[in-house]
C-alpha cells in the first residue's frame, strides 16, 4: 500500500513557483528522503504534506485517502522540527502527553504510551524536566518521543539533525536508522546534507528548483545520477565532470578527454551501449573520485587490466583516511582519492588507475544521463 | 582584573583611559548628579518627615508623630483604599486589554501597522490632556451622557464623573485608554518572538487556537507580563497628574489618591512635615513592589547563568 502518494503537485507564491509538479509515491515502511541545495521547495513540499501549507495545485493522499482539505491534526502524521519546537513551559512528559491530551486520550492510556516511549528512546530520567534543562542531543530524543507515541501512519523529519553538532549528527543519525529498522515506520525526512540521505535512506529523491530531479534508492542515484545536478550534488567530494568527445575505434566506443591536445586521455568504454547515437559527438563525462586512484590499484579482479594514465598532480589534501589529489586529465582538472600512505608531488606527473565501468555519460545540452 | 592589565602593561592602560575619557563622563557625569538628586532628596524627604516643620523646614524632632497623623486622617485612608481598588483594576484590566489587543493583531491581519501606531499612540499624549479630554467626554453636561441625549435617548444615564462611587472608575477608564497600548506592544513582541515551529507542533499535535493560546504560547509571556505588571503598578502608586487633571480628587474627596494627599498637605495646607511623612509611605508602597521584582530578575539571571 502507498503510505504516501503525491499526484502533479505544485505550490506558488504571487510570481514565484516553489514547486512545479511534483510526483512521488512513498510505499509504506520506506524511509525516504528528500534532498536538495536550500530553496529547491523540499522543506515546502514537507508542509504541504503536513497540512501546514496549501498546496496551489495537485493531491496528497496519505494511506489511500485524499488529504487535500484535512487538517494536520487529522492527516495521521507526526513531525519532528529542525528546532525541535518543544513546549517551553511544558515538562517533558507533558510535551510529550499533549497530543493525546487534545484527543482525548484516556489517562491511564497516556501513561502507558509515555512509559514505552521514553523506553525506547531512554529518556525516562528527563520526564520532569522542562526543554530548558536539556542538551541538543536530548531535546531532539524528546522531539522524536512526541511523533513517536502518536503511532501515526507517517512520519515527517524536517532536518532533524541540522541543530546538533558534528559528533552527535551522527550518532542521532545511527539511531533514527536503527529506530526505523526496528519499529518499520514509515518516514519521509528532508535534509540538504547528502551523506544523511546516502547513509539512511531505502529510497532518496533529490530535489532542485521545485523538481524532483530524481527518486531513487541510494545505490542508483550514487551509481547512476539521472543528470548532472544530481552528479554533482550526490557524494563528497562530487563527481569529476568535464566536457569530452565520444568516437569509436575497433574495439568499440571510446571517449576522448581534451581531444587535440598532445595529452589527450583516451578512454575505451565497453557496455555503453546506449550512447551509440553519441558517436561522433560531444557529451560530458562524469567520474567519480574514487574511480581514480593510484596505478597499482586494482578495482576489480574480474575487470581485466586496469586503464593507466599518467597526469599532471597539481594539489595534494591527505585526510587520514585517504589522500585526494587533485590532478588534470586531458587538461581538465579532477579529484581522485587515493591510498593514504601515497603522496605523490604536486607539479610532477604519476601514473593513475582509472575504473572506466563507473564512467557516466551525460547530454550536454540536457544534461540528462546518456549511459 | 583592570589594576591588574595596567600594573602589567603600564603605558598602554593608561592611554586606553584618556582616549575612553568621554565615553566616562558622559555615563558617569549624569548618572551620579541624578542619583545624588534622588538619594539626597530621599534623604531630606525622609528627614523632614521627622521634623514638625510647616510652612518652611525646621530642625527638631517629632519622632513618628507625622506619621500617626497622616495614618489617621480620612484624606489618607481613602486615598489608600482607592490606591488599593485603582490600582489592581487598572492593572489586570490594563494588561487584559493589551493582552486582547495583541493576540488580534497577531492574527497577521491587514493595516496592523496603523491599528499598532492608533493604539500606541495615546502613550505618546501627556496625562494632563489624557485627563483634561476625558474629563470633558465624562462630563455629564458636555460629554457622552448630552451625546447620547441629543441623539433622542433622554433616559441615558452616565455620571460617574460626579457620583462619589463610580468616579474612581473613570480615573481607572482614562489610565487604561492612556497604557494598555504599552501593555500591548511588549505582549505582541512576546508573541512575535514565539518560534514557528511551536505553533505548527501544537496544529499538529491537534490543539485548536485556545488551547494552543492558553496551553503553549501564553505561558512563555511569563516574564513580559511581570515586567507590565510592575511598570503599571509604578504608575498606579505615583498617579498625580491624571487625577489631578480629571476628578482633582473629587467629588468630594472620593477619589483620592496618595500623590494628591502629599500635594494637598505639602502645597496647600503648608503641612511639610506631614507631606513629607505621607510621602515617605508612598515610597514604602512603591518598594514593596519593586524589591520583589529586583530579587525576581536577580534569581532569573543568576538561573540564565547557570544554563
Amino acid at each position: 500500500m502507498a503510505a504516501l502518494s503525491i499526484r502533479s503537485l505544485s505550490k506558488r507564491y504571487a510570481n514565484l513557483e516553489v514547486l512545479k509538479g511534483i510526483d512521488l509515491d512513498i510505499e509504506s515502511g520506506e524511509f525516504t528522503v528528500l534532498v536538495g541545495p536550500s530553496g529547491c521547495g523540499k522543506s515546502t513540499l514537507l508542509n504541504i504534506v503536513a497540512g501546514l501549507d496549501r498546496a496551489s495545485d495537485g493531491t496528497i493522499e496519505i494511506g489511500g485517502r485524499n488529504v487535500n482539505d484535512v487538517l494536520p491534526k487529522d492527516r495521521d502524521i507526526a513531525m519532528v522540527f529542525q528546532s525541535y519546537a518543544l513546549y517551553p513551559s511544558m515538562t517533558v512528559r507533558q510535551n510529550i502527553t499533549f497530543g493525546m491530551e487534545c484527543r482525548h486520550v484516556p489517562k491511564a492510556e497516556q501513561e502507558k504510551a509515555v512509559a514505552n516511549v521514553a523506553k525506547l528512546l531512554q529518556i525516562e530520567p528527563l520526564l520532569g524536566r522542562k526543554p530548558a534543562q536539556l542538551s541538543g542531543g536530548q531535546r531532539q530524543r524528546v522531539a522524536m518521543g512526541r511523533a513517536l507515541v502518536r503511532d501515526p501512519l507517517l512520519f515527517l523529519f524536517d532536518e532533524p539533525l541540522s541543530n546538533l553538532d558534528a559528533k552527535l549528527r551522527v550518532e542521532m543519525r545511527m539511531e533514527i536508522k536503527r529506530l526505523h529498522q526496528r519499529i518499520g515506520a514509515t518516514i519521509v525526512y528532508v535534509t540538504h546534507d547528502q551523506i544523511e540521505a546516502m547513509t539512511m535512506a531505502t529510497r532518496i529523491a533529490v530535489m532542485h528548483q521545485g523538481r524532483v530531479q530524481q527518486f531513487a534508492d541510494p545505490d542508483t542515484v550514487y551509481r547512476y545520477p539521472a543528470n548532472l545536478f544530481v552528479a554533482r550534488f550526490m557524494g563528497s567530494p562530487p563527481m569529476n565532470t568535464m566536457p569530452a568527445r565520444l568516437e569509436a575505434d575497433s574495439s568499440g566506443p571510446v571517449v576522448v578527454i581534451g581531444a587535440g591536445r598532445p595529452d589527450e586521455v583516451r578512454l575505451h568504454l565497453q557496455g555503453y551501449d546506449a550512447a551509440a547515437s553519441y558517436i561522433g559527438r560531444e557529451v560530458v563525462l562524469g567520474i567519480r573520485p574514487e574511480c581514480i586512484a593510484e596505478g597499482e590499484r586494482v578495482f576489480s579482479a574480474a575487470a581485466g587490466p586496469p586503464v593507466i594514465v599518467t597526469a599532471p598532480v597539481e594539489l595534494v589534501e591527505p585526510t587520514g583516511a585517504e589522500t585526494i589529489v587533485l590532478l588534470r586529465l586531458g587538461g581538465e582538472p579532477a579529484q581522485a582519492r587515493i591510498s593514504p600512505d601515497i603522496r605523490p608531488t604536486p607539479g610532477t606527473s604519476a601514473a593513475f588507475a582509472l575504473d572506466t565501468r563507473r564512467i557516466c555519460l551525460f547530454d550536454p545540452e540536457t544534461e540528462r544521463l546518456i549511459a | 582584573m583592570t589594576s591588574a592589565a595596567s600594573t602589567a602593561t603600564g603605558r598602554p592602560a593608561t592611554s586606553a583611559m584618556v582616549r575612553r575619557l568621554p565615553e566616562y563622563l558622559m555615563i558617569w557625569v549624569p548618572l551620579l548628579l541624578s542619583a545624588a538628586h534622588l538619594i539626597s532628596f530621599s534623604i531630606w524627604t525622609i528627614w523632614i518627615s521627622f521634623t514638625p516643620s510647616t510652612l518652611v523646614p525646621v530642625a527638631g524632632w517629632v519622632g513618628l508623630r507625622n506619621y500617626n497623623a497622616v495614618l489617621a486622617s480620612r484624606n489618607w485612608q481613602i486615598a489608600f483604599d482607592n490606591l488599593l481598588l485603582f490600582g489592581i483594576a487598572f492593572v489586570l484590566l490594563s494588561l487584559t486589554t493589551g493582552l486582547l489587543l495583541a493576540i488580534l493583531l497577531d492574527q497577521r491581519i491587514r493595516g496592523e501597522n496603523v491599528l499598532r501606531t492608533i493604539f500606541l499612540y495615546p502613550l505618546a499624549v501627556s496625562f494632563v490632556v489624557t485627563g483634561t479630554v476625558w474629563s470633558w467626554l465624562l462630563n455629564p453636561g458636555i460629554g457622552i451622557e448630552k451625546l447620547v441625549h441629543d441623539l433622542g435617548w433622554t433616559t441615558f444615564h452616565f455620571d460617574w464623573l460626579v457620583n462619589r462611587d463610580m468616579a474612581i472608575w473613570t480615573i481607572v477608564i482614562a489610565a487604561i485608554w492612556q497604557s494598555s497600548g504599552f501593555a500591548m506592544a511588549l505582549f505582541l513582541a512576546g508573541l512575535r518572538s514565539v518560534d514557528s515551529d511551536i505553533i505548527k507542533a501544537a496544529q499538529i499535535d491537534g490543539a485548536g487556537p485556545i488551547r494552543t493560546y492558553w496551553r503553549v504560547i501564553l505561558p512563555t509571556l511569563w516574564p513580559i507580563t511581570i515586567t507590565v505588571v510592575v511598570v503599571q503598578l509604578q504608575f498606579a502608586i505615583s498617579a498625580f497628574d491624571l487625577v489631578r487633571a480629571l476628578t482633582n480628587g473629587g467629588p468630594g474627596i472620593a477619589t483620592q489618591l496618595p500623590a494628591l494627599v502629599v500635594y494637598d498637605l505639602m502645597f496647600q495646607r503648608s503641612q511639610l512635615g506631614r507631606g513629607a511623612a505621607a510621602a515617605v509611605l508612598m515610597l514604602l508602597i512603591l518598594l514593596a513592589v519593586l524589591l520583589p521584582y529586583a530579587a525576581w530578575r536577580y534569581v532569573r539571571g543568576r538561573q540564565a547563568a547557570h544554563a
